[in-house]
């Protein structure tokens, strides 16, 4: 890539006033970093995978409304994080996460299993147990 | 507290804190002279590991590993110390400032909060580099951010001990023994050798083997998993591919930025040919993401886009094959 040929698109790095730093040739054929404010073709990308989020987040709310699901599956996606990832904040095996997912055991849990929860999404105990207001 | 510190912005955040370590104790190296010694350069393909739900792509080392490689062949010690405990991995880090010494820590991206909120993803091998605390607050050098920043006490906490794959635990190193002179030839040789048997390696998850596999199966997946999964998954290699602290084409000119001045440095005017094609094959890396993002702008799914795209992948593969099976001779 020459150094003039280093795109400057626009990006969501631009409000955090962040510049990503690519190495180009110059034109004595030299290797010179230089500031890029973005590119479309990841940017694209990254707007997928959050459009892709999104959908999950709005899936999941759908789905603890409907009583399918509890409301640890929706902060979950809401803070993109898969099973694995949770399970490991709260220290517990991903069987037994999955498990705290069904509306019927989630109601039952003790008052320490909610409040780790809670920590974890840092949200009360009352917002963990009802997201309508979300 | 403030220790004397230069930060320098870099592409990727593992060489930048190697280098502006190495800079703070008086040895000036370049990024991509530490990424080339630590054979930084790679492929790798792990389709079993989903992360974002969709499969690991790689274009690097896996993390810790450059500097590990790095340190041992130009004979630097590093201290690497990780806790379980927060409080004592809070106490051995004041103590190090204390002591006028800026360390290098392994942090999660989700809580840095510096980054806009598309950037937060649970990926837990960024790096940065402490040097000095005012009042609660601690104050960064971010590699890849242009000026120094700050975090609370509480946010320096909770990126040291995010969890997940990689999780950090507080992982604090530094160098702590220098040569008397750096001596970068012997190093540069092994560092490219190293390169080119990964690239080359008999095993279909690394080198270009890797790249092979990919193309084949970026053929199957509009079939296999629908046009929207697929997208997804075409989207994931170009964000691996591009993202921050690549430097472009998935670390391809940084590597070609490592060849021209390894070139002087070895007085090899061959190398300075090989950094010349390694600029080309990284362009052919980026016409390879501008069209990917062709076929995932529209998110239908078309099956003649990604069987042209698979096309150039395969392409990619012969040329880098070819290139560092010349290189391994050359050097």
């Amino acid at each position: 890539m020459k150094k003039k040929e280093v795109p400057q698109d626009e990006s969501q790095l631009e409000k955090a006033n962040i510049k990503d730093m690519v190495y180009a040739v110059d034109e004595n054929g030299e290797y010179v970093t230089e500031l890029s404010t973005g590119w479309e073709p990841k940017t694209i990308a990254l707007d997928n995978a959050i459009k892709e989020i999104e959908e999950r987040v709005e899936d999941a709310k759908k789905r603890v409304l409907e009583h399918k699901t509890s409301p640890i599956e929706y902060y979950m996606e809401l803070h993109k994080m898969d099973l694995p990832i949770l399970a490991s904040y709260a220290g517990m095996w991903q069987w037994r996460v999955k498990r705290h997912f069904k509306p019927s055991v989630f109601e039952k849990l003790s008052l320490k299993t909610l409040q780790k929860y809670a920590d974890i999404f840092e949200i009360s105990i009352e917002e963990l147990k009802q997201i309508k207001n979300q | 507290m403030q220790i004397d510190f230069t930060h320098k912005q870099s592409a990727h955040c593992e060489n930048g804190v190697v280098s502006n370590l190495m800079r703070h104790n008086g040895f000036e190296v370049s990024e991509p002279m530490v990424f080339g010694i630590g054979s930084g350069l790679l492929f790798s393909y792990l389709p079993f590991i989903k992360v974002n739900y969709a499969p690991v792509f790689t274009y690097r080392a896996m993390p810790g590993l450059i500097f590990n490689r790095f340190a041992k062949r130009v004979g630097i010690k590093v201290k690497r110390e990780k806790f379980s405990n927060p409080e004592k991995a809070k106490a051995r880090l004041d103590e190090n400032l204390a002591n006028n010494n800026p360390v290098g820590l392994q942090v999660g991206v989700y809580n840095l909060i510096y980054f806009p909120d598309e950037y937060r993803f649970h990926f837990n091998a960024h790096n940065m580099v402490v040097y000095g605390k005012k009042d609660d607050d601690y104050l960064i050098s971010d590699p890849v951010m242009e000026g120094v920043t700050s975090l609370t006490t509480k946010q320096l906490e909770k990126v040291r001990f995010a969890k997940g794959a990689f999780a950090p635990k507080g992982h604090m190193y530094y160098p702590i023994s220098f040569p008397e002179k750096l001596e970068l030839k012997a190093a540069i040789i092994k560092g490219i050798k190293h390169t080119c048997r990964d690239m080359l390696a008999p095993a279909p998850i690394v080198g270009v083997r890797a790249m092979r596999w990919v193309a084949k199966n970026i053929k199957k997946w509009p079939v296999k998993y629908g046009a929207k999964k697929a997208n997804h998954y075409l989207g994931q290699i170009v964000r691996m591919q591009e993202e921050i602290g690549t430097g472009g084409g998935g670390f391809r000119y940084i590597y070609a930025a490592f060849l021209q001045e390894a070139s002087q440095v070895l007085n090899n005017s061959k190398l300075e040919e090989f950094s010349k094609e390694m600029t080309q094959i990284g362009d052919a890396w980026r016409d390879f993401a501008l069209e990917a993002s062709r076929i995932y702008k529209k998110r239908s799914g078309q099956t003649e886009g990604y069987d042209s795209i698979s096309d150039q992948l395969f392409n990619i593969a012969k040329r880098e094959e070819a290139f560092f099976k010349a290189l391994r001779k050359a050097v």
